[in-house]
């Protein structure tokens, strides 16, 4: 990837931090806070956008109704009840998840609003049943400390999270409910400047000094961070969906260098002069043309029922959509992108073609009944008649906005780090208030009780974490940082096993089998605490450890005794172990003749050839001691 | 809960008096300086039943916040109330191909829009507002809104079902309309449908109540699906009488069809909370097609030739008492003092109430008063003949309702005293199956 300066870019970060929270119960029910292992029962739905209270459709809105599909819930008992699926009103906000809220903001010296009011967030992609996320701005304004300088913040909202996609295939969407409803802390802080990994140490602060609270949800998945990310002449892009902290910083030198080129695209066509009244002033239905296609591609389109290609001439352009101002950014590529919204994949562009089997008369056709001149582009979609009109729109739309050349929209990042069109920016528009829900007021004498309940910063917490269990600072900031703090404590309390060897074991010995691809979430709290408690009564040996907690991430719903049986590893009578012990003395006793004591680290890597993973190392070691002094006694 | 709002965007007390004070009001964009600091919004609305001592204001993120009033230092207006975008006009279809629907709105959550700027509350149901809602009924029905009441139906009374089987009876009198749809408040769509069953006799087309268990300014709302199903059954189905159209299980995919003397409110919230008691509804409307479900019912085919037999009125001097143990059977006394012309018992089990309450039945039945006995287990039929005490409170002259539900009987005994001179006859009308409140029989299920 290039390399470009920040600083000249005049690049701008605004974090948007999502944590799930640690309560007993959801943010509006007392359903419980957790993953549901299977689903009991489900229902379908179909929503319909609404005008806001200020008259407005959204356009956001606006924009998934008119993809509008059928979705289905899916509902287990325990974790979901008639509130998530929509039949009960909301009950009152959860007291727990309202003084966590007035907590974080209190330690992000934030100004807590004197009364809270519960608003409804128009979301009708599905993932809320009631078509709007119930949220509520607690604070506003306030700093976090990170590396000796400020960051301010813009606000403190406490909010439901939403349902959980399940899959998103053949049109139909189908959502967990069991997700829905779990409170979520947003912190929206305010826009940073700097290099990119100067901007990460932003976000990692904010999440440490989030669980110092030890009043989060820990895990993948339980904090999201959005980040807005601009650039001089740019537009705000706010980018969802950012798991990890790696990929945020792949995120943002990717968006840097998107919204790079297509400033540089635009400023291209502002020096050809090309305006918007010649973008999509002429639209062709050619069908008919494309009937007589060769292309195997066009072919399958037009078989689908009712389909159909539109031509939309793009004055100006030529040259401009397949233009590439770095390694994959193409304006060609973000149409793509756009038009599977519409469920759409049938998009091509005069740069590109001849291609794909559309030749080059066919080509020559199109500019014809479009009249186009020689610098002018066009762009060709087809698909379902229902679906390429809104499609049409969308696109003419994009390339008008190309000529000031960063829309402001909502994108959604991908595994590798770079993002794709989501929706466009909603506005205020989609807030009205949640009137089921009476309006809450913070008293002064509620936010004094809370004063010593205030999170300390995460170095005052590591600090007595590592003073508490006896461990390095590293180690104990290691564990602090991981998703294994709370059952680290629970082991470490419920066992004599050093801390310091739970603390490596769950951070860097997991961490490695991590790298190594082995899933993590299929190694259970309980199933660590259970292994670590057949350690404490010695029936497997320490080594065993890694070599369980391997199997158990290898294949799931194994139980850890079926994983100590598969890897051998229980620990065996000491009787056995002598018998082991004599049988490989026998098997060498040319060398213990010959060497007397000397032999033992030798005869120890025999040993442990056959018996790693079954016994104590130490163990063996004194054991073949004991018997070796006999013998050459 | 709805927003109910004053004149004053439902601001009293101290919050009413800084408004009026600095002459500003609902919608005013304002600076407010507080003692923490500077906040630019919007002056929004209160519920009535809200602290006065806060201000609502919308900020521009969209969220809404209450600013304390004791702490504000200084209010400026910086703009007046923005009188919003204007919503375009929508071409109203007369698809003159399609058939022709008569749709009557009388209020409640289904035809309800809340006017934010504002605070009130009011009636949805123009014809623009309608299709703009729900464009699909325009390939549906050509239909003819009219709103005749904007109530919560937990506000109607009889009078009001007078009302609106009038302004039935003239818009089949009209003769071009294939059916009639009324939509309606959920809490009492029951009653109301039960009273147009016994008011609207020897009905040509079908009538259908519809409402919606979740208002129709939610993205969620069940109004869309309920509404282009009683349209489609009204235009489409060759069925004829009362009918109450709502969703038939949680999901967004059938809406199911209600003999209206017949259906009950069941639940306080569910989509799906109307269902019929003892009877599977007569039909599901899915995806824009009729499935008849049950012919357990004499339902009159639909017919040019029937003639609408009309008996508006209705006699609320009627009084519903449901038994418990420990009811203090002095209310008959005072129900006959105050002028009651019939009493329906909501009794246990067969139908039965305790024998301490003969005295005052008796006494009740020889003033004139008719008195009547349904079961409050909702589900099955009343028969006093197998314990001693039904066949007690038969021989004092309680009338036994076999399977009608209680609130159909109430409203029944409201018309039935209404509609006839002396005591005997309707004590036989009450007995007579009129439009399917009683069933023959009770399918096993």
């Amino acid at each position: 990837m290039t390399t470009l300066d920040p600083a000249a870019l005049d690049l701008k970060v605004g974090f948007e931090i999502h944590q799930q929270l640690g309560t007993q119960s959801k943010l509006f029910c007392n359903c419980e806070c957790r993953d549901a292992t299977h689903y009991d029962t489900s229902f379908v739905r179909k929503l319909r956008p609404t005008q806001s209270e200020l008259g407005a459709f959204d356009p956001a809105a606006m924009f998934e109704f008119s993809k509008m599909r059928t979705v289905e819930y899916r509902a287990a008992k325990g974790t979901s009840c008639l509130v998530e699926a929509d039949e009960e009103p909301p009950h009152n906000v959860s007291r727990q998840a309202l003084e966590t809220a007035l907590l974080f903001s209190l330690a992000l010296k934030s100004k807590v609003m004197d009364e809270i009011h519960v608003m409804r967030k128009i979301v009708i992609d599905g993932s809320n049943t009631t078509g709007f996320q119930r949220t509520m701005l607690v604070a506003s304004g306030g700093q976090l400390e990170v590396g000796g300088k400020r960051v301010g913040v813009q606000s403190i909202c406490l909010e439901e999270d939403a349902a959980k996609l399940i899959d998103d295939s053949k049109g139909n969407r189908t959502f967990g409910l069991d997700r829905l409803g779990v409170p979520l802390v947003e912190i929206a802080l305010e826009p940073v400047t700097g290099k990119p990994d100067e901007i990460m140490q932003v976000a990692l602060t904010l999440g440490r000094l989030l669980r110092a609270s030890k009043r989060v949800a820990r895990g993948l998945g339980t904090i999201r961070q959005d980040v807005n990310v601009s650039i001089l002449n740019g537009a705000v892009v706010e980018v969802k969906g950012v798991q990890q902290l790696d990929q945020l910083l792949k995120v943002i030198e990717y968006e840097m260098q998107r919204q790079h080129g297509l400033v540089m695209i635009a400023q291209k066509l502002l020096e050809r002069g090309v305006s918007a009244a010649v973008i999509g002033n002429r639209i062709e239905d050619v069908s008919d043309l494309m009937k007589k296609s060769g292309s195997d591609k066009v072919r399958e389109i037009l078989s689908a029922k009712d389909s159909m290609f539109t031509a939309i001439k793009v004055g100006g352009f030529s040259g401009m959509i397949g233009l590439e101002p770095y390694p994959g950014i193409r304006l060609g590529r973000e149409l793509g992108k756009m038009v599977r919204f519409y469920d759409l994949n049938g998009v091509f562009h005069s740069d590109e073609l001849p291609n794909y089997g559309i030749a080059g008369d066919e080509v020559a056709e199109i500019r014809k009944r479009l009249e186009l001149g020689e610098k002018d582009a066009f762009v060709l979609v087809g698909g379902p008649r229902n679906k390429v009109e809104p499609a049409t729109k969308a696109i003419v739309q994009r390339l008008i906005a190309a000529l000031d050349g960063v829309p402001a929209e909502t994108r959604a990042a991908t595994a590798e780090g770079q993002t794709v069109f989501l929706r466009p920016r909603p506005g205020a528009a989609r807030m009205y208030p949640e009137t089921d829900i009476p309006t809450i007021s913070v008293t002064d004498s509620l936010l004094n009780s809370l004063a010593d309940k205030v999170p300390r910063p995460w170095d005052h917490e590591v600090e007595s974490l590592a003073k508490k269990y006896e461990l390095n600072n590293k180690l104990a900031s290691q564990v602090f940082d991981s998703d294994y703090l709370g059952i680290f404590e629970r082991v470490a309390k419920a066992t004599r096993i050093p801390p310091t060897f739970i603390a490596s074991k769950l951070t860097e010995d997991l961490l490695s089998l991590q790298r190594q691809g082995y899933n993590t979430s299929l190694l259970a709290e309980d199933a660590i605490s259970e292994i670590f408690s057949k350690l404490d009564s010695g029936s497997i040996a320490k080594e065993s450890l890694v070599p369980i907690f391997e199997m158990l991430m290898k294949e799931k719903g194994m139980t850890v005794d079926a994983a100590i049986k598969a890897t051998g590893s229980s620990s065996m009578s000491d009787e056995n172990l002598g018998k082991i012990l004599d049988g490989v003395i026998e098997e060498n006793m040319a060398m213990v003749r010959e060497k007397g004591m000397a032999a033992t680290s030798m005869l120890m890597g025999r040993s442990m050839a056959v018996l790693r993973g079954k016994a104590d190392g130490q163990k063996i070691n004194a054991m073949l001691k004991d018997k070796l002094g006999k013998l050459v006694k | 809960m709805q927003l109910s709002l004053n004149n004053n965007g439902g601001y009293r007390g101290k919050g009413f008096d800084l408004l009026s004070s600095r002459r500003l009001s609902v919608g005013d964009t304002v600076k407010i300086e507080t003692e923490d600091g500077e906040i630019l919004g919007v002056i929004m609305p209160r519920y009535e039943s809200a602290s006065d001592e806060y201000l609502a204001v919308k900020l521009k993120s969209g969220y809404n916040t209450g600013v304390n009033i004791s702490r504000i230092r200084s209010i400026s207006k910086l703009a007046a109330k923005d009188p919003g975008p204007v919503a375009p006009a929508i071409q109203i279809p007369e698809n003159k191909n399609l058939p022709r629907v008569a749709l009557i709105s009388t209020g409640g959550t289904i035809a309800s829009k809340i006017d934010y700027r504002t605070g009130g509350v009011r009636a949805a149901l123009s014809a623009s507002e309608l299709y703009s809602s729900v464009p699909e009924l325009a390939r549906i029905a050509w239909i003819d809104p009219e709103v005749l009441l904007s109530e919560y139906s937990e506000n109607l009374k009889p009078s009001h079902w007078s009302m609106i089987a009038e302004k039935v009876a003239e818009k089949i009198g009209a003769g071009h309309y294939r059916g009639v749809v009324i939509s309606h408040g959920t809490d009492t769509m029951h009653y109301t449908a039960a009273a147009l069953s016994f008011a609207l006799q020897n009905l040509p087309v079908p009538v259908v109540l519809v409402g919606a268990q979740r208002s129709s300014d939610r993205p969620s709302s069940d109004a869309a699906i309920n509404l282009m199903g009683a349209v489609t059954f009204a235009s489409e189905s060759d069925l004829a009488g009362v009918f109450v159209a709502m969703h038939a299980g949680t999901s967004d995919d059938s809406v199911a069809i209600h003999v209206g003397s017949r259906v009950r409110k069941n639940h306080t919230s569910r989509r799906d909370a109307f269902e019929s008691i003892g009877a599977t509804p007569i039909a599901h409307v899915k995806a824009g097609k009729i499935e008849l479900k049950s012919n357990q019912f004499q339902v009159a085919k639909r017919s040019n030739k029937a003639e609408l037999k009309l008996r508006p009125a209705f006699d609320a001097r009627v009084l519903l008492v449901k038994y418990y143990p420990g009811l203090d059977f002095g209310i008959i006394d005072y129900a006959v003092g105050a002028g009651c012309r019939a009493i329906i018992l909501e009794g246990s089990g067969l139908g039965h109430v305790s024998n301490e309450a003969f005295p005052f039945l008796r006494k009740a039945i020889e003033a004139g008063v008719m008195v009547c006995m349904t079961s409050q287990c909702i589900w099955g039929r009343v028969r006093m003949t197998v314990y001693d005490t039904g066949r007690d409170l038969l021989d004092i002259g309680v009338v036994p309702l076999s399977d009608m539900i209680s609130e159909a009987a109430t409203v029944k005994a409201m018309w039935t005293v209404a509609n006839t001179s002396d005591i005997q006859s309707a004590r036989n009308l009450m007995q007579d199956n009129l439009a399917n409140e009683i069933s023959d029989s009770i399918p096993i299920d």
